[in-house]
This record gives structure tokens, C-alpha cells and sequence, in this order.
């Protein structure tokens, strides 16, 4: 897919209802630091593009991006990172999102892996998403030249998270070096790189899970349905519940999917992420459930459970 | 300056919580040891912030890495394996948690020396410190460098956490004189409010509960402290400053700058000035977080547009009006000094404020300021991790205010230009006076005119090489040349300057630079006078090339260099000052014990080994000539 330049913003935000806007304050200063750092990385950038990965937190950063250069279009792609292993519900959520904004989205596939026959059940968690979403983001910015990408990552998520940069920069391996980044000192980033080098950029840094979900309560973002609790089928295996989501699940002796009330927290592979049993059928039902809720967001995602040092060993090599 | 605002509209009915609030940012900091992830640790356990399953993984984590045999907090926050395997805190990590009345943003910062940079870097957007002091010890050396570099960044809070309370026996006496202590060292540290705090983090005395155990203490919790302080936000104070980030079109017909309001607040119809130029138009439009909004307040960010047709461009500031920040091309300021690589006063850096990019050098070190004292002393540069005070000169004039009226647009960084790493986080004192009070008077002839009138453009040629390279001798021929074919020049040649205008200056480092930034001015002068100017410098440093570059004009900076051989330079030694510089009678000999840096990219390179100055000269004469003529 060829990026053409100028797209169209896909939502109406001519009309000035922020109601919220006078009395969250909190919210309405997370809105304008994210936005804050997307117009600088345009303006320091010669082509950036948008890591979109369907969730809650792309869709978010994605409807902040609109609004820091609305009424203007806004000036870079977004980019997929496809494992073929996504829930049917995601990629229909994107392709519907396509349809109805014109956003220009590029997808990418490690068609390489795939011809290797990687898959998150053959290959297991750890060699499936190193190489279909590490190398192949890696491939995706190397083939379109691209010199910054946005991230949706949040520094609550995970603890080295915590440490990483809202501007973050990967050698030209893309690799990312913890013991050795730059200081940040107020809002002034120091965006310069040398030939090959690019940069993370990550708009939603110091926005929490539950700030993700007032956004999204206050501003009618939608988010693929998936998030929501609704009767779906599922196995227990590994102490996670996998959804059914296609045939490609080949169940294990034993294994009978029985529907279940369940929904997601976050969302990756279907057969590397965990439901949770839920009935939280609405924005208010969720941020209700997660005020109460003494689990972590990440627990459902097998891929973190290697090893406690993993996401920082996978950042390193360029996961993001 | 504008009243304070008052609370926004429609806020009276909402109870304070954490999303209504703005949350409070602190940083905690002191002495390594101290236990400062300890205690968020406990605050997190204690408030139920920590999740099942991260419990989970503390406890596996304590039996492998734990230093205190218990369930160890600190491995909360401790996120990168290497300061596990150390059991220390090298980088600053952001946690982010919520009570019910208040939001927290708390940067961890480390305590060792060596991470003072990272440290300052947490203080940059915190509002208040929660300094740790351990109850056995009392204050530390790094105690106060966490205070002093704390107060030197703006904060104006400071919770002195006397923790370990437990080793002591909860003695009232070791907390009072501690307290005491800190109050009489901090005194001149412009902070508003201390509040000292005993605490066990360990056990949780006073963190978020009251203690039995300091039945003596009547204070607040750390806790409720922390829950309940009022940190005005300045921001909101002050008069209406917005650094233009972007210029976006809104549509076809209109130019909207987009930015964050540093601070202040501006309606619709306000008169605004844009900054440096000065122009004033006034606010058509505003555009808040792509919604159109009849106001717009500090930390906004905003899309504006004005009634009148400015040329305006990221690196320019809009601004209330009647209450301008500075304009300056100097000014003096604190560096935090952030690079292995030391300070070089003179060489020239970037320097990124309010979202311009220019090239900066420090002219004048003034002093290193000793952190642990607040003591002075003479330096001639700034290690990692020094604080010091300096004198900034910028290739053009930007706007900015003073760090402490306004933490946004006074502060910037360093970057290196080679390297591209930042060198240095600055905090601006003052505009040089000379700077402040001086406008640029715009003047009715201009330098097109001159050249028209003189049939040629000015250009600057500047020699540069060894001493001996034969660049006064090669300048010489040149200038006879152009001036035989009618072309108006004026040669500087380094002894003769330093004859007159600067024969106040020596041949230090510091004066060397002034030497040949007068040179540069003169030059430039000169240039605008419409002439051709022959300059004959040894200008050693890549860096003050690049000064003059910039100074001067890409389009107008010729630079020529004269490469000559070092060895035939010290066989030629046409003033005798090899032979002394070699036997030791001179210092700071450039080729002897001073390296010269040649240029990667000259516009000429005259290789002047063997050649005849004359066909040297020959070479730059026909090169101006293709370049001068209209």
C-alpha cells in the first residue's frame, strides 16, 4: 500500500461539546500533554507514522492525533502490525474504521515468518511475537522509511515501562539501550538522530489504564467490541481463558469451549489472551469493574509470563 | 500581572477528586538507602494499589533479590534488571496511582551521585519533593544536594520524610533536631512550605496511618499530607505566553499556530504580540484540543488564529501584549550539566527553547556552584553531574522569561551537534543587560542596495590554518587582486587586530574567543557595508567556525582553508614562534600543545605545501569573482 499524504479526520470536532472539559481537570491535562507530543514529533520528524493496533489505547491516541491538528487532516499513516492472529472483531473494527474516516492505513505481514510457519501455537508466545510483531514492525519501518513511529504503550503497564522516554530512540538495529537514554528535562526534546537511527514516541506515558477508560466514557471514542462482556465461547488452558475465536485453536484432549460471560482487558492474539469473566456490559460497567479490580491489566496476556525481566528483554531487541 | 485565575465554570458542584483535581506530581528523593522505594512501595500496598498478581511476583521477587528478608517493597519500582541485580535505583521511574481525593505522578529518583542529572531531570516537573532521611543519620552531604538541586528546579514544597524511625526507637529528640536542622540549612532555599514527617516506611508508621508508636507526633500522615497540600498552579498565573509548536491550516485561506499554553489565559479579541518580531495582531480564533473555545487557559493546548497576516513560524512566541517576556540574545543562567563530555565554553552548541533550535555558546563560565554547599569556585568547565553558573550567547534573539517566573518558557537544553546528545538542562536567570535594552533599529538602505550601487555582493573569506600556513601572505594577493579588478574589499589580519581593537586581550581560551567573536562582528559589519572581507585567523575550533557561520550567513562565509603541513609550518616559522613555542616560551601554541581542528567542509582548500602563494591566491580570486558578481 502507497501512503498518499493528507488524510481525513473521521470524526466531526467542529462543534466545541467538551462539557467535561470544565470539570476534569486531570483528564483535560492528560489530553493536552498527548497532543502536545504528537505535534512535536510532526513537527521534528520527516515521516513519522502511528503504531495501530486496534486496542483501547490506539484508539485513543488515534482520536487524540485528530484532535491536535483538527480542522486540518492529519499528517501521517497509521500502520498495522498484522500476525494473522488477531480476533476476527479487530480486524473487522479496522477495516470498518477505514471505510467510514479514509484514514490511510498501511498493514504489514512478516510474510517471512508466516512462511516459516510461525504461529503463537506451534511456535510458542515468546518466538511467535518476536517474529511477527519485533521484526516485523522492524521490517514495516525499514521498507517505508519511516523515521518515528507513535506507540499507545502507557508507563503503568509494566515496570520498565516505567523508565522508558516519551521520546525514546532505537539504534539503527532498533534496539533500545535502558542504561543509556536521554535525559527528558520539562517538555524539551532532544529529537536530533544520526543517519538510521529512529524514534518511539509515546503520547500516552503518563495516562493510567483507568484514565483510558474516562477518555473514552467522556469522549464516545468507540473501541472494538470485544472489551465489552458478552457470552463467548472459551477453553481453560494454562490457567487463561482462550477464546475460540476460529478453527485454527486445535483443542487439546479434554478441551470442550463452553460459552462463558467474559470480556478483555486488553487485546493481542487471540490464543495468547486471557478473558476475564465479567458482566460489565458498558463504559461505566468496566470502570466500575476496574476501580474494584485488584489484578493487573497485563495478567492476561501469556506472552509476559516467561520471565519478570521479559518486556524490558523484548523492548531491548524492539518489541514495543 | 493578571489576577489568579479563578476556578473554571461549572466546577463549584463537583466534589474534589481525583479526576477533578489536577494530580500532584512529587518526586522523592534523598540519600541512597534511604528507603525512598520502600516507601511508595508501602504506600501502594497499604492504599490496596498493588494488583494480586503483582503481590505475586514481589514475593518471588523478595526470596530472590530482597535485601531486607521481608516482603521488599522497593521491588516494586525497582523495574530494570540491572538495578534488581544491584538492589539500587540508577533511573528515575514514574509511578502513577490514585486515592480517592487526589491523583498522584510520583518520579522515583535515584540517590547516588553519579544520577544527580536523572534527579534533576524527575525535579523538572515535579511540584514538591518528599525528601528521605535516614533517622540514624540525620542530614547528608546528599540530603542536601537533593535539597539545594530540588530548590534550584523550581520546587517550591518539600516533605522531609525522617524515616526508619524503628532503628531509633521512635525518639521525639532525633526527629525534633533533625527537623531543626533541615529547617536552618534550608532557610535560603526559597522553598514555601516544609512539612517534616517521622515515619517507619518498613512498618507503615505515618504513612498512611497514624502511628501508635509516635503517640508524640501530632501531624499528618504522609499520606494525607500529600492528599491534601495545595500546590497553586503557577502556571495558571502570570501573563498569556504560548510557543508556536506547529503552523497548521484550518483551511485553505488561514494559518492557525498550534501550541501549549505556558501560561496564562487569553479570550478572543485579546491583543497579542508575536515574538522576537514584535508585531501585534489580535485573536480571531481559538481552538481547544481541536474544539473552537472562547477562552484558552495554561496547559491547554491550542490552536489559535489571529485577525491579521503574520508571518509566524515555529520558534516564535505569542504573548499578552502589555506584558512581554525578554528578548535577548544573551543571557545568564544555571546549566545542569548532563554529558560525560565537559562544558567548552566558546565551542558552539544547540540549543533548544520554547520550541526554536539555535545555535548557543557560552561565553563566560562565571562559577561552578558546589551542590552540596551552595559554595563557588572558579571553573574552567562543567563535569557530569556540576551545577554551574554562565553567561549564553545565541546566533539570533529569541523570547523567554526567567526560570523562576515561569518554569516553561525559561528553561532549555544543550545538545551536542555531533554527537546529538543533550548535553545540559538550563534554567535562564536574567536577559545581559546590554541585550535587553537594545532593539535592532531597522535601517532604510539595505545591504542589496549597497551592492547594487557598489555592482558586486559582499562576501567574508575566511583564511584559516596553522600559524605559518601563509594565510596573511595568500589574503594579501587576493585582496590586490580584486581590488585590481574593481571590487571593493578590506582585509583583518590577527596581529594588526590585536594592535587596536583587542589589544585588551590575551591569549587564554576565554580571550581567543571573544577575539575572534569581535573579529566575526566586525566581519559582519563590514559585509553589510557591501565589501569583501579578507580575514586571516588562525581559528583553531570547528565549533567557532561554525559560530561564524551562522553569524555571518551561509551564503556569505567563505571558508578557506589553508593546509599546510605542520612540519613545513615549523621549517617556514616566518616569526620565530615554533622555535619558542617548542623550547616551552609559549603556552597554548595551536600545532605544539594546542590541537587545530580542520574543517570537514570548506568552501577552498589551498594546498600550501610547495604551490606559490600567487597560484593560490589565483584560485580564490576566480572563485570570488564567479561568486560576487551581479
Amino acid at each position: 500500500m502507497a501512503i498518499v499524504g493528507l488524510l481525513v479526520p473521521d470524526c466531526d470536532m467542529t462543534c466545541c461539546d467538551m462539557t467535561w472539559h470544565h470539570h476534569h481537570l486531570r483528564l483535560r491535562r492528560l489530553e493536552a500533554e498527548a497532543i502536545y507530543i504528537i505535534r512535536e514529533a510532526v513537527a521534528e520528524f520527516s515521516k513519522p507514522v502511528m503504531l495501530y493496533s486496534i486496542g483501547k489505547d490506539s484508539s485513543v491516541m488515534l482520536h487524540l492525533a485528530l484532535k491536535a491538528f483538527a480542522p486540518a487532516m492529519l499528517p501521517f499513516p497509521l500502520l498495522h502490525v498484522d500476525t494473522t492472529w488477531k480476533f476476527r472483531e479487530m480486524i473487522a473494527f479496522r477495516d470498518e474504521l477505514v471505510a467510514r474516516s479514509g484514514l490511510e492505513l498501511l498493514v504489514h505481514v512478516n510474510a517471512e515468518g508466516l512462511a516459516r510457519g510461525i504461529s503463537p501455537i506451534a511456535s510458542g508466545p515468546a518466538l511467535h511475537t518476536h517474529v511477527m510483531k519485533t521484526e516485523g514492525l522492524r521490517q514495516a519501518l525499514e521498507k517505508w522509511h519511516f523515521d518515528a513511529a507513535f506507540g499507545g504503550a502507557r508507563r503503568d503497564e509494566e515496570k520498565s515501562r516505567a523508565k522508558e522516554r516519551i521520546f525514546s530512540l532505537r539504534t539503527a538495529a532498533q534496539g533500545w539501550d535502558p542504561r543509556n537514554q536521554r535525559p527528558e528535562f520539562r517538555g524539551l526534546f532532544n529529537t536530533r538522530m544520526k543517519k538510521g537511527e529512529t524514534m518511539r514516541v509515546f503520547p500516552l506515558s503518563n495516562w493510567t489504564e483507568l484514565d483510558v477508560w474516562h477518555y473514552i466514557r467522556a469522549e464516545q471514542i468507540p473501541v472494538v467490541p470485544l472489551y465489552f462482556a458478552r457470552s463467548r465461547p472459551v477453553v481453560e488452558r494454562d490457567g487463561a481463558l482462550i477464546m475460540v475465536d476460529d478453527e485454527r485453536l486445535a483443542l487439546l484432549p479434554g478441551e470442550v469451549p463452553r460459552m462463558m460471560q467474559v470480556r478483555f482487558r486488553t487485546l493481542g492474539c487471540y490464543p495468547l489472551t486471557g478473558a476475564i469473566p465479567s458482566n460489565a456490559a458498558t463504559i461505566d460497567d468496566i470502570i466500575a469493574e476496574m476501580m474494584a479490580s485488584t489484578i493487573s491489566e497485563r495478567q492476561g496476556r501469556v506472552i509476559d509470563r516467561d520471565d519478570n525481566g521479559s518486556m524490558e528483554q523484548k523492548k531491548r531487541e524492539g518489541y514495543f | 500581572m493578571q489576577e489568579r485565575t479563578s476556578a473554571p465554570p461549572g466546577s463549584e458542584a463537583m466534589p474534589l477528586n481525583a479526576y477533578t483535581r489536577l494530580p500532584l506530581r512529587f518526586l522523592t528523593c534523598g540519600s541512597v538507602d534511604n528507603g525512598k522505594s520502600t516507601l511508595i512501595g508501602r504506600l501502594l500496598y497499604e492504599k490496596k494499589l498493588v494488583h494480586h498478581d503483582h503481590l505475586a511476583a514481589l514475593e518471588r521477587d523478595s526470596q530472590k533479590h530482597g535485601t531486607t528478608g521481608a516482603v521488599d517493597f522497593a521491588l516494586l519500582l525497582d523495574g530494570l534488571e540491572v538495578e534488581r541485580e544491584q538492589g539500587i535505583t540508577v533511573d528515575v521511574a514514574y509511578r502513577y496511582f490514585a486515592t480517592e481525593r487526589r491523583a498522584f505522578i510520583v518520579a522515583d529518583a535515584p540517590g547516588h551521585e553519579q544520577y544527580t542529572r536523572n534527579m534533576a531531570t524527575g525535579a523538572s516537573t515535579a511540584d514538591l519533593a518528599v525528601l528521605l532521611v535516614d533517622a540514624r543519620m540525620g542530614l547528608l552531604t546528599q540530603t542536601r544536594r537533593h535539597a539545594i538541586i530540588a530548590s534550584m528546579l523550581g520546587l517550591r514544597h518539600v516533605v522531609l520524610t525522617v524515616n526508619k524511625m524503628d532503628l531509633v526507637a521512635f525518639d521525639q529528640e532525633v526527629f525534633t533536631r533533625i527537623a531543626a536542622d533541615f529547617v536552618s540549612f534550608a532557610g535560603d532555599l526559597g522553598f514555601r512550605t516544609i512539612q517534616a514527617i517521622p515515619v517507619s516506611a518498613r512498618d507503615g508508621d505515618n504513612v498512611s496511618a497514624p502511628s501508635p508508636r509516635m503517640a508524640w507526633y501530632c501531624g499528618p500522615t504522609l499520606l494525607s499530607y500529600l492528599e491534601e497540600i495545595d500546590v497553586e498552579d503557577e502556571c495558571s498565573l502570570g501573563p498569556f505566553r504560548m510557543p508556536v509548536q506547529l503552523v497548521l491550516r484550518p483551511d485553505p485561506d488561514s494559518r492557525g499556530f498550534a501550541g501549549t499554553v505556558a501560561s496564562g489565559r487569553a479570550r478572543v479579541g485579546d491583543e497579542l504580540a508575536v515574538l522576537p518580531s514584535g508585531q501585534v495582531s489580535r485573536l480571531k480564533q481559538i481552538f481547544v484540543a481541536g474544539g473552537e473555545c472562547d477562552t484558552a487557559a495554561a496547559g491547554d493546548a491550542v490552536m489559535l488564529t489571529l485577525t491579521d497576516e503574520i508571518d509566524i513560524g515555529r520558534g516564535d512566541m505569542l504573548v499578552a501584549s502589555q506584558h512581554r517576556p525578554l528578548v535577548a540574545d544573551q543571557f545568564a543562567a544555571h546549566l545542569v550539566w548532563m554529558s560525560s563530555e565537559g562544558l567548552l565554553p566558546g565551542r558552539s552548541y544547540l540549543m533548544k527553547i520554547n520550541h526554536g533550535t539555535v545555535a548557543a555558546t557560552v561565553t563566560t563560565l562565571k562559577h561552578r556552584i558546589d551542590v552540596n554547599t551552595l559554595g563557588r569556585s572558579v571553573a574552567k568547565t562543567l563535569s557530569l553531574n556540576d551545577v554551574g553558573v554562565c553567561n549564553l550567547s545565541l546566533a539570533r534573539p529569541v523570547a523567554f522569561d526567567a526560570y523562576s517566573d515561569n518554569r516553561e518558557t525559561g528553561s532549555f537544553i544543550l545538545i551536542d551537534r555531533y554527537t546529538n546528545e543533550t548535553l545540559a538542562a538550563g534554567m535562564i536567570d536574567f536577559a545581559l543587560r546590554r541585550a535587553a535594552n537594545i532593539r535592532p533599529q531597522d535601517i532604510a538602505v539595505t545591504t542589496a542596495d549597497r551592492s547594487r550601487l557598489m555592482h558586486h555582493r559582499p562576501l567574508v573569506l575566511w583564511f584559516t590554518g596553522l600559524s605559518g600556513a601563509g594565510k596573511s601572505t595568500v589574503a594579501n594577493l587576493v585582496e590586490a587582486g580584486l581590488h585590481s579588478r574593481g571590487i571593493h574589499t578590506t582585509l583583518l589580519d590577527g596581529d594588526n587586530v590585536r594592535l587596536g581593537l583587542n589589544k585588551d586581550l590575551g591569549f587564554t581560551q576565554a580571550d581567543r574567543v571573544e577575539n575572534i567573536r569581535r573579529v566575526g562582528e566586525v566581519a559582519k559589519l563590514m559585509a553589510d557595508a557591501g565589501l569583501v572581507v579578507m580575514c586571516s585567523f588562525i581559528s583553531p575550533f570547528r565549533a567557532e567556525r561554525q559560530t561564524l557561520r551562522e553569524l555571518i550567513g551561509a551564503e556569505a562565509f567563505i571558508e578557506i582553508f589553508v593546509d599546510a603541513p605542520l612540519e613545513a609550518c615549523i621549517a617556514r616559522d616566518p616569526k620565530g614562534l615554533y622555535r619558542r613555542a617548542l623550547a616551552g616560551e609559549i603556552r597554548n601554541f595551536t600545532g605544539v600543545d594546542q590541537p587545530y581542528e580542520a574543517p570537514d567542509a570548506p568552501e577552498l582548500r589551498l594546498q600550501a605545501g610547495d604551490t606559490r602563494p600567487q597560484v593560490l591566491a589565483d584560485q580564490v580570486i576566480s572563485y570570488v569573482m564567479r561568486r560576487v558578481l551581479i
